[in-house]
């Protein structure tokens, strides 16, 4: 009997467990899975509920709910990969050999990483949103605002989901006016990129946007150390961003756990091959998601392709057969822009999001980097989506892990990307 | 996209000067650019572009300022003295690299 272990039941492990337990004979192969925490968030969900949108049970399920049958699911803490000997040390003395590794362990916010960050001010006028506790603890204090200066900040890229951070200033805007604040609010959007938007074609169309809500843009900001005592932020070349209430996105970086298996790059990140989803130094370890150091999004979308592409890779590997399937970069993503609408952006490695219709050529009937409500409806549909299809492992209809020209409308000067063979 | 003549090769560029193709770059026309950023290039300037272009070729990617810091040994505090303002940003336009980006 071979083993095959997963290390991480996030988004990328779960869907990935699911395929192989369908697909791989039973008989030859064991599937283990191995997560050290119990409970599944809805990640997207985490933007939701500092405004209340979602409650905590929107976004929380048992992990092991979403692993079915044929898969041993193991919960326990690794301690490290010992990826010469083919085995996983785990925490409480075991250890797990396998044949073929999957390392699914996704990305986490560090705000250790930033001086002065966890500091007195730290879940007080310094929050973020991209952990369960986080969120949570962000919408008891947007419970008492009054009004002030409201900051959104990223440290450094790349981040989990980058489009978040925008639509938080989105949706805050939409927030304060209802409840007759926005007035009294004034909303700045600071990040370490050269603006808020960066690529072109996405830039020009949705550019006025932020100028309209009023929102001011500080670019170029390399944070270098948040001052608890004045309350702002200072970059490393001494500008100044002062705060009443800062919510930022801390450095983002791999499991700890990829550092002291000596297989990380200088964020923790495993080095990959961005189209097979190999690990660059192993050929028997695979890499998926935000564990991945490929240059695309960290987000779900992301890992339901990759699952795809690396659900077949694995296969042919365990086979003996070169690897046959490339992934794209392929990302698909709602931003809430808010007012209850949205925008949708589709896009890979080679190509920017451009304009056009999803998923149906021509019809849609959701608009690519145009703001509808009908996109805003497919973001809140998702989560029933995200734990009923996408997590099961079933294929979502018309939406394939490569990314089609279809539909899409090319600028003038935008090249269309060669198609991968 | 605006084309732009740099040391008599006329190249395309972005709305913000970055090479919107990397294969006319050449180490005079790396010096050319840097002029036009008010940078005189000198060794340790050369020490971080060859670093990013390196990397570039590797990964696809610019690397951002903890890469340079960590794996390529160059301080952040130095960068900002060799690249004022946007060290990232104005070391990738001067060594022909894309505007390092996020999604949209």
């Amino acid at each position: 009997m071979k083993n095959l272990l997963i290390l991480g039941a996030g988004t990328a492990g779960t869907i990935m467990a699911n395929h192989l337990r369908k697909k791989m004979n039973r008989s030859e192969w064991k599937i283990t899975i191995v997560d050290k925490e119990g409970d599944h968030y809805y990640q997207p969900g985490f933007l939701f509920m500092p405004f209340r949108i979602y409650s905590e049970a929107d976004v929380v399920k048992p992990k092991r709910k979403f692993v079915g049958g044929g898969v041993d699911y193991l919960e326990a803490d690794v301690d490290r990969i010992e990826a010469d000997a083919n085995q996983v040390h785990l925490k409480n003395g075991n250890t797990l050999a396998y044949d073929v590794l999957i390392v699914a362990t996704g990305t986490t916010p560090v705000p250790e990483e930033t001086e002065g960050m966890t500091g007195p001010d730290w879940r007080k006028r310094v929050h973020e949103f991209y952990t369960f506790e986080g969120a949570k603890a962000l919408a008891n204090t947007l419970d008492d605002w009054q009004g002030g200066r409201l900051v959104m900040h990223i440290c450094e890229m790349p981040i989990k989901c980058p489009v978040a951070p925008l639509e938080f200033v989105f949706l805050a805007d939409s927030w304060l006016r209802e409840r007759g604040l926005r007035d009294k609010t004034e909303l700045v959007y600071a990040t370490p990129l050269s603006g808020a938007f960066t690529k072109p074609v996405a830039s020009k169309i949705l550019s006025g946007l932020l100028e309209e809500k009023q929102i001011e843009v500080v670019n170029d900001f390399n944070i270098s150390h948040v001052d608890n005592e004045d309350h702002k932020i200072v970059s490393w070349d001494e500008r100044e961003v002062p705060y009443d209430l800062l919510v930022t996105v801390p450095t983002n970086m791999g499991d700890p756990m990829i550092e002291r298996s000596g297989l990380g790059d200088e964020l923790n990140f495993v080095p990959t091959d961005k189209h097979t989803l190999q690990s660059k130094a192993h050929e028997n370890i695979f890499v998926i998601g935000d564990a991945t150091d490929a240059p695309t999004s960290k987000a779900g979308s992301v890992a339901h392709f990759e699952a795809e592409v690396l659900t077949e890779n694995i296969l042919a590997f365990t086979q003996g057969k070169p690897l046959p399937e490339k992934f794209d970069g392929h990302a698909n993503c709602f931003i809430e822009s808010g007012n209850e609408k949205a925008f949708l952006l589709d896009f890979n490695y080679e190509l920017e999001p451009v304009p056009g219709k999803f998923p149906v050529p021509g019809i849609g009937p959701m608009s690519l980097l145009g703001e509808s409500k009908l996109n805003h409806m497919g973001k809140m549909a998702f989560r029933w989506i995200y734990w009923n299809v996408l997590l099961p492992g079933h294929p979502i209809p018309m939406v394939g892990h490569r990314m089609t020209l279809s539909g899409k409308k090319l600028p003038e000067g935008v090249k269309a990307p060669q198609p991968l063979v | 996209m605006p084309d732009k003549t740099i040391n008599g090769v006329t190249v395309s560029t972005d709305d913000d000067g970055f090479l919107q193709d990397h294969s006319p770059w050449n180490k005079d026309m790396a010096a050319t650019i840097a002029e036009e950023e008010g940078i005189t290039l000198t060794d340790a300037h050369w020490k971080v572009l060859d670093y990013i272009l390196a990397d570039f070729a590797e990964k696809g990617a610019v690397p951002g300022m903890r890469r340079l810091n960590k794996v390529g040994g160059i301080p952040t505090k130095e960068l900002y003295s060799l690249f004022p303002g946007g060290p990232i940003k104005k070391a990738a336009k001067i060594a022909g690299l894309p505007k390092p980006a996020s999604c949209v």
